[in-house]
């Protein structure tokens, strides 16, 4: 099964992170795809800017409202996503243990399984 | 990150909403700097322990309040009869609603400890440091290094500001709509001095002064997340980003200046330079235009340009037209010259530059730009002159390692005509 492992932190602290201190959590982060990627069970990653860029678009009555933000407030953003092929719930639970035990601050990932799935055809 | 690293950052970020809800109540700097110390010291003590909690801002205001409390009390006690009465607003079985009510007002506080920095009765470099004691909870002693003077003489500068802010006043009530404008302008050029002081004493890898540029993008970003729906911060945020994004291409090995076009274009952060465009794409869309937006939009059409050669010149000369009518100075002027210069050549943009003289005549840039344009006219003997006097004019050793390449520079090209004459 396909899952989408979201990725939720306090971006005002992932902001105060040093380049130096962001390098390194990148860095970790990358070892713990490898792994994943060499067994065939790692798709695309993505990690977002800030929500200061982000642009929400919402439908009012009879027309499209533009609003600069994020879809809502919270004290907990979505930074990014990963999407991982895994035979069942714990392994995605697995994965997302091994992002966490890479990633010192608090935080959250969101494991949900994906209903569609198109791979697209970016030529990135 | 240790341990130790990860409450730091914890503590570094939820530093601007604890302090200012901390200043709205106890509406003393000291106080409310007191009371923050304090729950820091206890967060170091039980956050390694316990783990970080959910909502640090909010653990730090509550235990910074309870803290500052006991002190006034005390304080009371040691001098008169404890005037409970004041006091009983500050009960601890409040404290739950206190810390509700904190969610509607957490964008006014912050404001207002920004604006508290950016009060316009204080001079910019005492701006700066207050607001890097306050805001971003720097040490005296780092202040004191990016800054280059001496410790005492910070801390001193420090107080002084403070002193003039307590007389000012401080502003407790809600703003409305103009007032909350007018502290946002005022928090805006704070941030943007800040960045500037990082930018301008900036030399060689290993500047201190980098760390006030990022800080400053910090804050900037802080803002922007208070006030999601205004350009001008949109424009501000793309600014610095764009700016600092040639960190690392700005200067040589020697630590001498490298002007924009003699960059390593590889050396710009990419990711800066994304973030910035989808900043300026959203602020465009407002159709509000101000003098951070236009700048921003400057610096885009630098960092769009592939090669150096392919800078859209003519639109550089248009917005800086448009920065002219909107915030008239002769340093908009004088950089509009540059791209008069690639448009129109050298002539042209020295017929812009010359009538600068009587306003910008102590101005390091003046005189280099004027020395740079003499001599692409090949008047060598007078583009001496300009650099001689940038030199002498010049605030860091960039600067001056910069001109004298500049002044080699034109030895080597009039020596062998020299040696022609004497033959």
């Amino acid at each position: 099964m396909l899952y989408a492992v979201l990725c939720y932190n306090d971006e005002s602290v992932t902001c105060t992170w040093s380049k130096e201190e962001d390098d390194r959590v990148m860095r970790d982060l990358t070892a713990v795809q490898r792994k994943y990627v060499e067994a065939g069970k790692l798709g695309p990653v993505a990690r977002l800017l800030p929500t200061t860029a982000a642009t929400t678009l919402r439908h009012g009555i009879g027309e499209t409202i533009v609003i600069d933000g994020p879809f809502a407030e919270t004290k907990e953003q979505l930074l990014g996503f990963y999407l991982i092929d895994c035979a069942s719930l714990d392994e995605a639970l697995g994965f997302a243990r091994d992002l966490s035990s890479a990633n010192p601050s608090a935080g959250s990932y969101e494991i949900r399984p994906l209903a569609l799935y198109k791979p697209g055809e970016l030529p990135i | 990150m240790t341990d130790q690293a990860w409450v730091d950052v914890a503590l570094i970020s939820a530093r601007p909403q604890a302090m200012g809800a901390l200043l709205r109540y106890f509406r003393n700097l000291d106080l409310a700097e007191e009371a923050y110390q304090e729950a820091c010291l206890r967060a170091l003590n039980t956050w390694p322990k316990n783990g970080p909690p959910r909502d640090a801002a909010a653990w730090l205001i509550f235990v910074g309040r309870n803290s500052g409390i006991d002190k006034v009390r005390r304080k009371a006690r040691e001098t008169a009869l404890p005037p409970e009465e004041l006091l009983s607003d500050l009960e601890d079985r409040e404290g739950e609603l206190a810390e509700r009510l904190d969610g509607s007002h957490y964008r006014d506080d912050i404001l207002r400890l920004l604006f508290v920095c950016s009060n316009p009765v204080l001079p910019a470099t005492q701006q700066i440091a207050l607001a890097l004691r306050i805001v971003s909870g720097l040490s005296v002693k780092q202040i004191a290094r990016a800054f280059l003077v001496g410790e005492a003489a910070m801390e001193q500068r420090i107080t002084r500001a403070k002193a003039r802010v307590a007389a000012a006043g401080i502003p407790f009530e809600t703003p409305d709509a103009a007032d909350r404008a007018e502290r946002l302008a005022a928090v805006a050029t704070m941030i943007y001095l800040v960045f500037n002081e990082g930018y301008s004493v900036m030399n060689g890898p290993e500047g201190v002064s980098a760390d006030l540029c990022d800080e400053a993008i910090r804050l900037s970003r802080l803002l922007l997340r208070l006030f999601p729906a205004e350009p001008e911060i949109m424009g501000l945020t793309a600014l610095l980003l764009l700016q600092h994004s040639r960190a690392r291409a700005r200067f040589d090995a020697d630590g001498s200046i490298v002007l924009l076009e003699n960059q390593d274009r590889r050396l710009w952060n990419r990711q800066m330079i994304a973030e910035a465009l989808a900043m300026i794409d959203k602020a465009m869309r407002h159709r509000r235009p101000g003098p951070y937006q236009i700048q921003a939009a400057i610096a885009a059409l630098h960092a769009r340009a592939k090669r150096p050669e392919l800078t859209d010149w003519e639109e550089i000369d248009l917005l800086y037209q448009a920065l002219e009518r909107l915030q008239p100075s002769p340093v908009v002027t004088l950089n509009r010259a540059v791209a008069v210069s690639k448009r129109e050549g050298a002539e042209a943009a020295l017929a812009l530059v010359e009538p600068l003289g009587d306003r910008l005549s102590g101005y390091f840039y003046f005189h280099g730009l004027r020395g740079a344009l003499l001599k692409q006219l090949g008047r060598g003997r007078e583009a001496r002159v300009a650099f001689d006097r940038a030199i002498a004019l010049a605030t860091n050793t960039a600067e001056a390692a910069y001109i004298r390449k500049e002044l080699d520079h034109l030895a080597g090209e009039t020596e062998p005509a020299h040696a022609e004459e004497r033959r």
